[in-house]
């Protein structure tokens, strides 16, 4: 599917902020859902590259959403992706794959979204969709979010979370705001908390660390994993992460796991 | 008014509406793509490689992205052919195309008990022995590499069957055409090529291969002239069909291995970067016969000029 790129713009240093004209099909996006993107028509880059939804929200044109996109620039598909102006076409498949379990999220009394560096890109969404279906008076305080960085220059979206009504707790690893250190320490120091619920996304050695936090304090976790893919429909089983019950592809059975079910060791 | 070109080939006694199928491997079950293929539009599907037994596959990563290609390790994860026939095999009732199932073996044993027990399903209208994949031993050999390795398995597998045979050939190797008439001699109805070729990539910031499984498979438009040319050469050796495979990503990619003698094409990475790659390549191929004043694919097949 062809959508219209209606901005593409570095928000900070080498990561932009990507908005797409997208189908009203995209109402049902879950968060933890991902878009699958051509970035060139060539084949040099020849793949798709993943992007998970960072946000879906109202368009001024009829029938028509604007879906955004967290995005850094690694390689030489996001360098790419960088170059595209607005009007042109983007090449997208999705949402694709399995989110976050909304249910799960539902029954909990704390829920703590626990991000690291870009992992802020599907926990936006998510943390919006929380506190929009929040019912006044219930008691409910909306979830709790906890960035990770290496420095404060690496924070993202910080003010858009509390904007949304979140308690934000930030941790750098070299002490240059908030709390010093990982923020998976953060995260013990806030924890046990009876009834919590983690949904967490960040790099792997991170989201193995939250893994054991999660299972030593008893609070269920879903992680989103991410992951270079080819098809990103499940046919290829490229993209797989060993997990109790075999390999699962983290396009389809994910990217959104239950910690518990991940063996981290290769 | 102008007549619609006839897309009808046969594959030995496998009749197939179109020339167009999607590789093994590429396409899962079929089941993956049904938001963007109706497979009753395709000459046939190509299941993703049955084994006996269930196999965990190969450790990831097993993809690497290359220049125009990429690299992949999979090692025919799959759950085994009770699980075939008791979960997958029913979605393929009704489905309008020809089921062709690609089966794999550590021993000629395994192959015969599959396509035996296989046949008697309806469903499945052919096989193509995967014989190639770089990633299975047998023996310390992979039998694709070894014509009389090839020849024996070939037998073997003919007579537990009389289902159309198709034998995929691996492309790492010397002499593709020794391993061609090896399997035309066992009894083969067609030969499918190529397979993968074998590569690996490197991350020189932590000096460490990509893939998990150190070397893996190239596909892609990095390895069409190498397919190209090998359809070629075993369409100019032996008397039997030849499906060609390997970067098809157009309809003027597929065109070239129809010149070359292809009697039908599978469509495989394409399918990854554009998943409704195969119905593009069979509609290209259509209006190229229809441009051209051909009213017969049959016609196109083996029809290069070399003077």
């Amino acid at each position: 599917m062809k959508v219209d790129i209606l901005n593409n713009v570095f928000i900070k240093e080498c990561r932009l902020l990507l908005e797409l004209s997208v189908p009203a099909s995209f109402k049902s996006a879950l968060p933890g859902q991902f878009i699958h993107v051509r970035v060139e028509d060539s084949y040099d880059p020849i793949l798709r590259r993943p992007f998970s939804i960072h946000d879906v929200c109202e368009s001024r044109k009829k029938n028509m959403l604007t879906l955004r996109v967290l995005y850094e620039v690694v390689g030489k598909g996001t360098q790419l992706l960088s170059q595209k102006k607005p009007l042109s076409g983007l090449d997208c498949l999705g949402p694709l794959g399995h989110g976050f379990d909304m249910d799960k999220i539902a029954q909990a009394k704390k829920v703590y979204l626990v991000a690291g560096g870009m992992g802020v890109a599907p926990l936006f969404f998510l943390a919006k969709k929380l506190t929009e279906n929040r019912t006044p008076g219930t008691g409910n305080p909306g979830p709790i979010v906890l960035i990770g960085v290496k420095t404060k220059n690496d924070i993202l979206r910080e003010k858009e979370f509390k904007d949304l009504g979140c308690e934000v707790h930030v941790a750098t690893e070299d002490g240059s705001k908030g709390f010093k250190g990982r923020v998976t320490d953060l995260l013990k120091s806030l924890l046990p908390s009876a009834l919590s619920n983690i949904c967490a996304c960040g790099p792997k050695p991170m989201l193995a660390a939250l893994s054991v936090i999660a299972h030593k304090y008893n609070v269920p976790a879903q992680i989103s994993l991410e992951e270079f893919m080819g098809c990103g429909l499940g046919a290829c089983l490229g993209c797989v992460i060993r997990t109790t019950s075999g390999y699962k592809r983290i396009c389809h059975d994910g990217p959104v796991f239950d910690s518990s079910e991940i063996i981290w060791k290769e | 008014m102008t007549m619609k070109p006839n897309l009808k080939v046969n594959i030995g006694s496998l009749k197939l509406k179109n020339p167009v199928m999607v590789a093994s491997g590429t396409f899962g079950y079929g089941n993956e793509f049904k938001d963007y293929v109706d497979p009753s539009k395709l000459g046939a599907i190509i299941t993703k490689t049955i084994t006996r037994h269930r196999r965990e596959g190969n450790r990831p990563p097993r993809l690497a992205e290359t220049a125009a290609g990429m690299l992949n390790s999979i090692g025919l994860q799959n759950n085994g052919l009770d699980d075939f026939i008791k979960n997958k095999l029913k979605d393929y009732k009704g489905l309008k195309t020809k089921l062709i199932v690609s089966v794999g073996g550590e021993t000629n044993d395994e192959y015969v008990e599959i396509v035996k027990t296989l046949s008697s399903y309806e469903e499945v209208s052919a096989f193509e022995l995967n014989i190639s994949c770089p990633n299975i031993e047998y023996k310390d050999k992979i039998i694709a590499q070894d014509s009389g390795l090839t020849l024996r398995l070939v037998k073997d597998v003919r007579r537990a069957t009389p289902l159309p045979l198709i034998v995929k050939l691996s492309p790492n190797v010397c002499d593709i055409t020794r391993i061609a008439r090896a399997a035309q001699e066992g009894g083969a109805d067609a030969i499918s090529l190529i397979n993968t070729i074998l590569g690996m990539a490197i991350d020189v910031d932590k000096r460490k291969p990509v893939l998990g499984n150190i070397t893996g498979g190239l596909s892609g438009p990095a390895i069409k002239p190498i397919a190209l040319r090998m359809v070629w050469q075993v369409h100019n050796i032996v008397s039997l069909p030849v499906i060609g495979m390997g970067g098809i990503m157009n309809a003027r990619d597929a065109v070239e291995f129809i010149i070359a003698g292809a009697s039908a094409v599978a469509i495989g990475t394409a399918n990854f970067v554009n998943p409704g790659a195969s119905l593009e390549v069979l509609e290209g191929i259509s209006s190229y016969l229809a441009d051209k004043n051909f009213k017969d694919v049959n016609e196109l097949i083996g029809s290069l000029n070399v003077n």
